[in-house]
């Protein structure tokens, strides 16, 4: 072996780049063990060991906060932009953490590898929000989405949670196979799979913009993205997982992951495939609508709760790729925003429902909910909160991130989509005050007595409702911390 | 002469073999076996291509594509066991549990 060479490939290595995903690994590992050595059906300890494992990652990497680190010859990078997503998956998965210990004591599966599988997925969310290479995008991708096929199929004795994760996998990997034959086709005309250099190319050679095998390539790499971020046409998947997967793991899956999936689709199109701009946000208009529309109107006619959220979160990624149309740096500050603010107050209406359940959730429905704004009182008001921030009523943060999305894409002319987007939000005013109507003006309902708080969920719910609150109120200083992250 | 089009051409062929599989088959390990064929056919796309432009991060490539593979099969095999166990079948048209 070359000394120089490997001298070489030394000075590329700047762990300092990937500490974060690194440090959560190991904990991941290390929890395994100690899951293996705990006395079965005992998890607290794990829980609360995996949470101190995600603070202590939060500050690693806080580290890189205005103090970019470049690494592995430039395949990944942790910059203000991969931290803001870290910060928002780093939150998902310990509020997802902290509702999790009773839901799974009274389900019945206190299995110690749910956290360190929590932790090992939200390792991958952070790798792909600093990936600057289609590589290690990909892998942060797969580290991400294996994990997860193995928590939503987690409660293996019961038949809806086996199918949830099959249908998660197969559709997961047929889209695997999407985004991998266009980083191929990519990398055929440009190559390298390095973002910067697959623009850098395009810009030296301006003609590749009209090679069939770019736009091909750029298509369905794109193709792969929106499948993972659920946006219609290629939403077919997230009802059925949202619905089977346990609890938890359906609100972690729809806020931390699917804001992963945004960083890395975002650092793709915007720098990588700029060339291409014209084409990308004419199909993005449409797609966008699509999502929107597609999302909110099915919802309307859903009676399981866990259903109609996820509904609510096609619809939700819709509102997200309005921000992408835009493409401009209110719209992708815009997205930012908008998937912190959706983190807290999805996560916060999952953890009432967490609470509220039955064990098996077949009360979980519209109709199931009759009642419980007076018989909870404090819950009811709660998950209102929520509920009007997932509608995007001020002063909650959800109207806030809402004017910020719809704001960059009026900046940029493009007012009917912002027109469309605020119609649509007023149609899903409809099926989340069904929920609220339920829970005050009906009265036949059962007597909730089951309903049991525990400080974990509690906790949860409280740190959700103040980043609910908090970032309603007073958005500025948010939203410049997400100005400083964009591009 | 076989040149690298005739390559880019079989995988292609391969391709849509498997998503039309994927898309047509009843059988869930049927449905997993073309996915595979999807990767692979990728795979086969990644090596000609970088022989074609003449750098290795294609080669790279390939060994991650294969290593992820082999994780998703572990994982969609034994969630295909755990199925299995509790409806004693694997046909795609028995996942009816969840719609609306």
């Amino acid at each position: 072996m070359d000394a120089n060479l490997v001298q070489e490939a030394m000075q590329n290595v700047n762990f300092q780049a990937i500490m974060p995903s690194l440090v959560l690994s190991v904990f991941g590992m290390v929890l395994l063990l100690v899951s293996v050595f705990s006395p079965r059906g005992k998890t607290t300890h794990v829980a609360w060991l995996s949470f101190i494992a995600l603070i202590v990652t939060g500050f690693v990497s806080l580290n890189g906060w205005n103090n970019p680190q470049a690494g592995f010859a430039g395949s990944v990078v942790l910059d203000n932009f991969a931290t803001f997503f870290s910060m928002t998956c780093l939150i998902a998965a310990g509020l997802t953490i902290l509702m999790s210990d009773s839901y799974l004591q009274r389900e019945g599966y206190p299995v110690g590898e749910y956290y360190p599988l929590i932790l090992f997925t939200t390792a991958g969310a952070m790798w792909m929000a600093s990936g600057t290479d289609l590589m290690t995008i990909f892998l942060g991708l797969e580290v991400l989405s294996v994990s997860l096929y193995v928590l939503a199929g987690f409660f293996r004795g019961q038949t809806r949670s086996n199918e949830a994760g099959l249908k998660y996998f197969f559709l997961g990997a047929f889209s695997t196979g999407f985004l991998l034959y266009g980083v191929a086709l990519i990398y055929g005309v440009t190559g390298t799979t390095k973002i910067d250099g697959i623009a850098q190319f395009v810009q030296a050679m301006p003609d590749s913009t009209s090679n069939v095998m770019f736009i091909a390539g750029g298509m369905l790499l794109l193709t792969g993205f929106l499948f993972k971020v659920a946006a219609a046409p290629f939403h077919m998947w997230t009802p059925d997982v949202y619905q089977g997967a346990p609890t938890p793991i359906t609100a972690f899956m729809s806020a931390g992951p699917k804001a992963a999936a945004f960083a890395a689709f975002i650092r793709v199109t915007i720098i990588g495939l700029e060339s291409l701009q014209a084409d990308i946000t004419a199909v993005f208009w449409v797609l966008a609508v699509l999502t929107m529309t597609v999302g909110n109107f099915i919802a309307l006619s859903q009676k399981d709760v866990k259903r109609m959220l996820a509904y609510s979160s096609i619809s939700h990624a819709g509102y997200a790729l309005v921000g992408l149309v835009a493409w401009n740096e209110i719209g992708v500050t815009g997205i930012m925003f908008y998937m912190l603010v959706y983190t807290f107050m999805n996560m916060g209406a999952f953890a009432v429902l967490v609470l509220v359940g039955k064990k098996g959730e077949e009360n979980l429905t519209i109709d199931g909910l009759a009642g419980m704004g007076y018989k909870r009182p404090v819950l009811g008001i709660v998950l209102c909160i929520f509920l009007f921030s997932l509608m995007g009523m001020p002063p909650t943060a959800g109207f806030a991130g809402k004017f910020y999305i719809f704001a960059g894409a009026v900046k940029a002319g493009y007012i009917w989509l912002a027109v469309i987007g605020v119609l649509n939000s007023a149609v899903s005013l409809y099926y989340y005050l069904r929920v609220m109507v339920s829970m005050y003006f009906k009265d036949e309902g059962e007597d909730f007595a089951w309903v049991s708080m525990n400080t974990a969920t509690a906790i949860s719910i409280v740190i959700a409702l103040a980043g609910v609150l908090v970032m309603g109120v007073i958005p500025g200083p948010f939203m410049e911390m997400a100005k400083l992250a964009g591009f | 002469m076989i040149s690298v089009h005739h390559y880019l051409l079989l995988s292609a062929i391969l391709f849509c073999i498997g998503t039309f599989g994927v898309l047509t088959r009843k059988n869930a390990i049927v449905i997993f076996m073309c996915i595979e064929v999807m990767l692979n056919s990728v795979n086969l796309t990644f090596i000609a291509l970088s022989r074609h432009v003449g750098n290795m991060d294609g080669q790279i490539f390939v060994f991650f594509v294969m290593t992820v593979a082999a994780a998703e099969a572990a994982v969609g095999l034994a969630l295909m066991i755990a199925f299995f166990r509790n409806r004693e079948s694997i046909d795609v048209d028995d996942f009816n549990m969840l719609k609306w």
